[in-house]
């Protein structure tokens, strides 16, 4: 009971910084997504809230999460409902002028109905206001309102801004909570990219770490040391469905889907020291790629799926390489500094993303690899474990503030910032999903 | 109260070492103290610790259990080992320790010790996860170089999942840096 009230006064607290209180259903959020920098460019929008025929009211306000999304992108300004002149659910109601003197660039408004099968039927429009036109209109149905609420606003994101929307993705991380007798608990965490829907689909006093999607959006992989040895796993995380992958003797350490889904790379100590190996997840048939005695791990593939990055430490400190699947060719990537780790290829193939180490103080950086340019990215001392939304705006990390782990999220044009704190633990080992649909 | 030779004190120090040293009063006290035994020891002693000359001495379980009052033989107590940063060879503060075990698990084939490697939490989790593996690997290297044979040890990395120290400095990093030296089978 506490708890249930720790989370309803958190929520209300957090819808009060919006200038809107309410009190809801218990739809659960371990974690509370706050903007701590938005984009100076950020545009002003309304969204109105829908009308809703049925009987009582809707135990999700579309318009509120969709408000809430665009907020949380950091390149939108939703303006307070309580400044609202007029609330519009239909095109004809709309009066341009209400709008305009407020300074709204655009307003979305919607409607809901509920079938006789106990489906939802969206409708809504999104309307530009210097043109007084609709400029999108969309719809959905099912029975999920705030998974509904989200396609709205990937879909005003995306006429918006070009760019695809995120809100329907989900994330995967990792808690580490020390216990009474100075034991630990490691719980996997997946919830919505918003931090609603959190559900632990995997416990265990063993370490849990290096989680990573599958394309598909469903599976993911991810380290377990469960029964005090390492093993990589594939877990589906809506059926809860687990089956262990490897379990060699010394490491198995940071699995990764291929874009294809078929292969699973990995680092496997077994033959002495940590090398890169592809897995093909239908025959089990392994593959070594690196050959060298000290370090190799991280891997991580291009999204050709042609070649994989990693790090290694053959040249004297940890720096980022990649091997052509083909060839087994290795190049080096990274020469920026004595410390580049963790390395991720946008979506896009452009920009390489890593944990950088400068004057002793790790930050996520990101290097542009057709220009060659280098950028720093975060001001934290201890970054690590950056994650790149499937539209490639947004870096999810992982970092400490007051000794404690938590997640941060910065744009890639560093205009944006976020804050994910948590009510449980050490969070840590964020993974951003890919796109759902 | 017990009495036990001291090839019987060092099972117990060394398996003071397995997690949770419930069943080692157990395992040993029901061991009888055979004459063999004790010459096996004698045998050992060279690559112990000199400070012994009592065949036998008297403990109370609970001390060894400790594993930190026995002041008999240190070095073999010493179940954990230190390393720099970012740094996987054996420093000398450890030889001694090393070599001990060395010659506890070469005199006692049936012995079995894992070797958990740790990192501090500065850089990444995967990185560390293979920092610590070579830190116990070196570990485990210096023990077979020293007497010990390469059945007798498994290596695990924890890289920086299990810290020993909390907090941001340089002290809680050093005390993370390490391999800690877990016997799972002792003597029979």
């Amino acid at each position: 009971m506490d708890r249930l009230i720790n989370q309803i006064v958190k929520r209300t607290l957090w819808f009060m910084a919006f200038g809107i209180v309410v009190i809801s259903s218990a739809v659960r959020a371990e974690l509370v997504v706050e903007v701590t920098k938005g984009s100076d460019e950020a545009q002003s929008i309304a969204v109105v809230p829908f009308s809703w025929s049925g009987p009582g009211r809707l135990s999700t306000d579309i318009a509120r999460v969709v408000s809430a999304d665009l907020h949380r992108s950091g390149q939108f300004k939703p303006i307070a409902r309580d400044k609202m002149l007029s609330r519009p659910s239909t095109q004809d109601q709309v009066f341009f002028r209400d709008w305009r003197v407020l300074g709204t660039e655009f307003v979305v408004i919607g409607r809901v109905e509920k079938s006789a099968k106990g489906v939802y039927q969206v409708e809504f429009e999104l309307l530009d206001v210097l043109q007084g036109k609709v400029v999108k209109r969309g719809s959905a149905a099912g029975k999920k309102l705030r998974a509904m609420s989200h396609y709205i606003s990937d879909v005003v994101y995306e006429y918006l801004t070009g760019i695809k929307g995120a809100f329907s993705t989900h994330l995967v991380y990792v808690t580490m909570e020390w216990q009474k007798d100075n034991k630990q608990l490691f719980k996997l965490h997946h919830t919505d990219a918003d931090g609603f829907n959190d559900v632990v689909i995997f416990t265990d006093a063993e370490p849990i770490l290096s989680p990573s999607w599958a394309p598909n959006g469903r599976d993911i992989t991810y380290v377990s040391f469960e029964g005090t040895r390492p093993g990589i796993y594939i877990q589906n995380t809506l059926t809860g469905k687990r089956q262990k992958i490897t379990g060699f003797p010394g490491l198995n350490s940071a699995p990764s889907f291929s874009p294809d889904s078929r292969k699973l790379a990995m680092v496997l100590s077994k033959d002495g020291n940590p090398e890169i190996y592809t897995m093909d997840l239908s025959s089990g048939r392994l593959t070594r790629l690196t050959r060298y005695y000290g370090i190799d791990t991280e891997p991580s593939w291009s999204p050709d799926g042609q070649s994989i990055i990693f790090t290694s430490n053959r040249g004297g400190s940890p720096q980022i390489y990649r091997v052509q699947l083909a060839s087994l060719k290795v190049e080096r990537l990274t020469f920026e500094g004595n410390y580049n780790a963790r390395p991720s290829i946008t979506p896009d193939g452009r920009f390489l993303v890593m944990v950088h180490r400068r004057d002793g103080v790790f930050n996520i950086a990101v290097q542009d690899l057709v220009r060659g340019s280098f950028d720093v990215l975060t001001e934290t001392t201890l970054d690590e474990s950056p994650s790149v939304a499937p539209n490639g705006v947004m870096v999810i990390y992982a970092t400490q503030r007051q000794g404690k782990g938590v997640l941060e999220a910065v744009s890639m044009d560093k205009r944006v910032k976020v804050r994910l704190p948590s009510s449980k633990g050490h969070v840590r080992e964020p993974a951003w999903s890919p796109f759902l649909y | 109260m017990a009495i036990f030779n001291r090839n019987h004190l060092l099972a117990l120090i060394a398996a003071a070492a397995i997690s949770g040293c419930t069943t080692v009063p157990d395992n040993t006290g029901n061991e009888q103290p055979a004459d063999n035994t004790v010459s096996e020891s004698t045998g050992a002693s060279s690559g112990v610790a000199s400070g012994i000359d009592d065949d036998s001495m008297t403990v109370s379980s609970e001390t060894v259990g400790n594993g930190s009052s026995v002041g008999v033989d240190v070095a073999l107590s010493i179940t954990t080992v230190y390393f720099d940063f970012d740094k996987a060879n054996i420093r000398p503060d450890a030889y001694a320790a090393l070599k001990a075990h060395a010659a506890y698990l070469s005199t006692n084939a049936g012995a079995k010790l894992r070797l958990d490697g740790h990192a501090d939490e500065r850089g990444t989790r995967e990185y560390n996860l293979a920092l610590g593996e070579r830190r116990a690997k070196a570990a485990a290297s210096y023990l077979a170089a020293n007497g010990a044979t390469r059945s007798q040890l498994e290596v695990v990395s924890y890289g920086e999942e299990r810290p020993a120290a909390m907090g941001a400095s340089e002290n809680s990093w050093a005390a993370n840096r390490r391999v800690e030296l877990k016997y799972t089978a002792v003597a029979p």
